[in-house]
């Protein structure tokens, strides 16, 4: 016993490692420092460099002067920007729109299926995610083109005469998205209305309430953090998407996320691109805060 | 006025088993149940108590027979046309409504006025002592609060039954103890059935007007508590509220029109007792014997049923001094001497390894059928 009382006292720390047995706060800044130099790396150096760019000069060969240059944002006040962003706003929020009233039933129906069953039928969504998210496009335009299978079907089953000009339309961008996205609605969905007891769809029952209206009072509400979640997790990459109206939008249908790939890539203006990014983040930030504010945050992004 | 205010007639429900065949959770159950009676359905999980309230409640139909309400056969009406309402074990309350909504919902679904609803509500949050936390949320309340909340919820309906699904087994015991006298209290106030589940014996005591005690799907007895504790009719019933000792035999001679000799073959002797039920004999029979009803004494007071017993074990709790005693052939069973006498002296206490006589009086002593 004597010893060991012994050995206790003889252990000194060092200065260094003594401070930070005695100072919580050094001690919580060592342990979040992983999550912060991560954090540095990859999201706020980026961050930095792109709005630094913003503020340079396009040189005459489509290189970078590092000349200040203000008027990269003054362009963008144009109402050509502003319609094209109004029309991807419009676009993305349609497509959130679209795919809680296509992702709920299917989010339902999954939740309320046998216990065994559930897991599969997860795996099912996420199948297609397999395959190359481009070749899933082309799939989709050989339905939708005028020749296509869903015309083809249309015509020979009688329903119409002339086929369907779908492709290159912003109702096929809209397609090409909401079919893209449905599994970022579906999966926060499920989450949620998996999580509603039974016993309280049955108290409600219980309680005089008719089936749909135990729907209405009580899934529907007690869904509502996986919609919100479901929506934010659409309408962010939705903003910024370009592949899609590039492939079934044709040359007719222009998102940011085109302007923007256009900047870098074709026009070789980066500074305006730059420009037109640091925009389309501030734009999708107000709409996410608005919406959270709004409705509260979805609990399903927060697990 | 109707006879009944549940029956449940010859009722059988069975549920396809997962892995192939039927399970039958209820099996050829019949039941009476009075107008403003405390009726508890006491068996241990999976003996099909819940299933029979579900069945009540309209949340599962039977597969044969009926199910009663009011005289009024509810065949495939759904719970929210039937008169019924439940409590549920987990409370079940929406977790996105104030207090005040929860316990408003059923009413707004009978489109009750505005008025009244607030009225009822408010009436019925007082009833359950909870006046003045209406604005709270669910989850901002203990479990014992939940649970008023629960009950306030069910009985504003003013229904004609109560279902309540194990509505105490959340809370702790000083709680429970508590609920469960304010419950009894409440039934008693309002008037209107309740039926209870619970697989708490003592707490079906306590509170039930009747008991019945089910097993395997099957209702085994009915019957007061005094009833179903003083004359169980089957091992089960016995085994299953409060302690006893059980002793294998078979009847040797009907004595009298109430008695019956026993003897038992590990004892190698002949025990008297009452008889339960039709024997026959030579019929294969198990006796019980509470605990408290059988006596140590210094000698052998009685003609018959008096034993040499050796006491192998002692325990003082207090109240009681529980003893187990060997009665030969490795026999054990289980005394408990109340101590009506206050003193220190050690020998009122019994020792190990003492030897007394246990009398197990014949009218203590019930002849079971052994299944």
């Amino acid at each position: 016993m004597q010893k060991q009382a012994d050995q206790q006292i003889a252990y000194r720390p060092r200065p260094f490692f003594r401070r930070f047995q005695e100072d919580p706060t050094s001690q919580g800044l060592a342990l979040i420092s992983p999550t912060f130099i991560y954090l540095f790396i990859f999201m706020i150096l980026p961050m930095v460099l792109v709005v630094i760019l913003s503020i340079l000069t396009r040189g005459p060969y489509g290189n970078v002067v590092y000349r200040l240059n203000w008027q990269n944002y003054s362009r963008l006040i144009d109402t050509l920007y502003l319609r094209i962003l109004w029309f991807s706003l419009w676009t993305a929020a349609l497509t959130s729109l679209f795919s809680i009233l296509i992702g709920y039933p299917l989010a339902y129906y999954i939740a309320r299926a046998p216990r065994k069953q559930r897991s599969l039928l997860l795996f099912l969504i996420l199948i297609p995610f397999w395959t190359n998210f481009i070749i899933r496009i082309y799939a989709w335009i050989m339905i939708l083109r005028t020749e296509g299978l869903l015309n083809t079907m249309l015509i020979n089953l009688g329903i119409i005469k002339v086929p369907l000009d779908i492709l290159y339309t912003p109702t096929a961008v809209l397609i090409g998205m909401v079919y893209e996205f449905l599994p970022f609605m579906v999966l926060p969905l499920y989450t949620s209305l998996e999580k509603i007891e039974n016993a309280q769809l049955e108290a409600a029952a219980d309680l005089g309430a008719r089936p749909w209206q135990v729907f209405m009072r009580v899934t529907l509400p007690l869904s509502v953090p996986g919609m919100i979640a479901g929506s934010i997790l659409v309408f962010i990459p939705a903003m910024g998407m370009f592949v899609v109206p590039d492939l079934m939008g044709g040359a007719k249908t222009l998102l940011v996320g085109n302007l923007i790939r256009n900047q870098f890539l074709t026009a070789r203006d980066w500074p305006f691109g730059a420009a037109a990014s640091m925009l389309l983040l501030m734009l999708t930030l107000a709409v996410t805060l608005f919406y959270t504010r709004k409705a509260g945050f979805g609990e399903e992004l927060l697990v | 006025m109707n006879q009944f205010a549940v029956e449940l007639r010859d009722v059988v429900k069975r549920f396809p088993n997962p892995g192939g065949g039927e399970v039958v959770a209820v099996d050829h159950v019949t039941l009476q149940i009075q107008h403003g009676e405390f009726f508890s359905l006491l068996g241990p999980s999976g003996c099909g108590k819940t299933t029979s309230l579900r069945l009540i409640a309209g949340f599962e139909w039977p597969t044969e027979g009926e199910v009663y309400i009011q005289d009024q056969a509810m065949g495939r009406i759904p719970p929210y046309l039937r008169p019924a309402n439940t409590v549920f074990q987990s409370y079940a309350l929406f977790q996105h409504m104030t207090v005040e909504q929860n316990v408003a919902f059923g009413l707004e679904m009978e489109h009750v006025p505005k008025a009244e609803i607030d009225h009822r509500v408010g009436e019925a949050l007082e009833m359950v002592q909870l006046g003045g936390l209406g604005k709270r949320m669910p989850r901002q309340l203990s479990g014992g609060q939940q649970q008023r909340v629960a009950l306030a919820r069910a009985l504003v309906k003013r229904p004609a039954v109560l279902l309540l699904d194990e509505p105490l087994g959340a809370l702790d015991l000083k709680l429970r103890k508590e609920m469960q006298l304010e419950l009894k209290a409440l039934q008693e106030h309002v008037g209107i059935t309740f039926i209870y589940v619970t697989h708490d014996q003592e707490e079906a005591l306590t509170m039930s007007d009747r008991i019945a005690v089910m097993s395997k799907g099957k209702a085994l007895q009915i019957g007061t508590p005094v009833e179903i504790y003083e004359r169980p009719n089957c091992r089960f019933a016995a085994d299953f509220i409060g302690e006893t000792n059980f002793l294998f035999g078979r009847v040797v001679s009907m004595k009298g029109d109430k008695e019956a000799t026993v003897f038992v073959e590990k004892l190698a002797q002949e025990v008297v007792g009452l008889r339960q039920g039709e024997l026959s004999q030579g019929q294969e029979v198990v006796l019980s014997i509470r605990p408290e009803k059988i006596r140590l004494a210094d000698k052998a007071a009685l003609q018959v049923n008096c034993f040499k017993a050796n006491v192998v074990t002692m325990a003082y709790i207090g109240s009681d001094t529980r003893v187990i005693a060997d009665l030969g052939n490795g026999l054990r069973i289980k005394i408990w001497e109340q101590n009506k006498i206050s003193t220190l002296e050690p020998s009122a206490y019994y020792s190990e390894g003492e030897e007394r006589w246990a009398i197990l009086f014949p009218e203590n002593t019930l002849i079971l059928p052994r299944e």
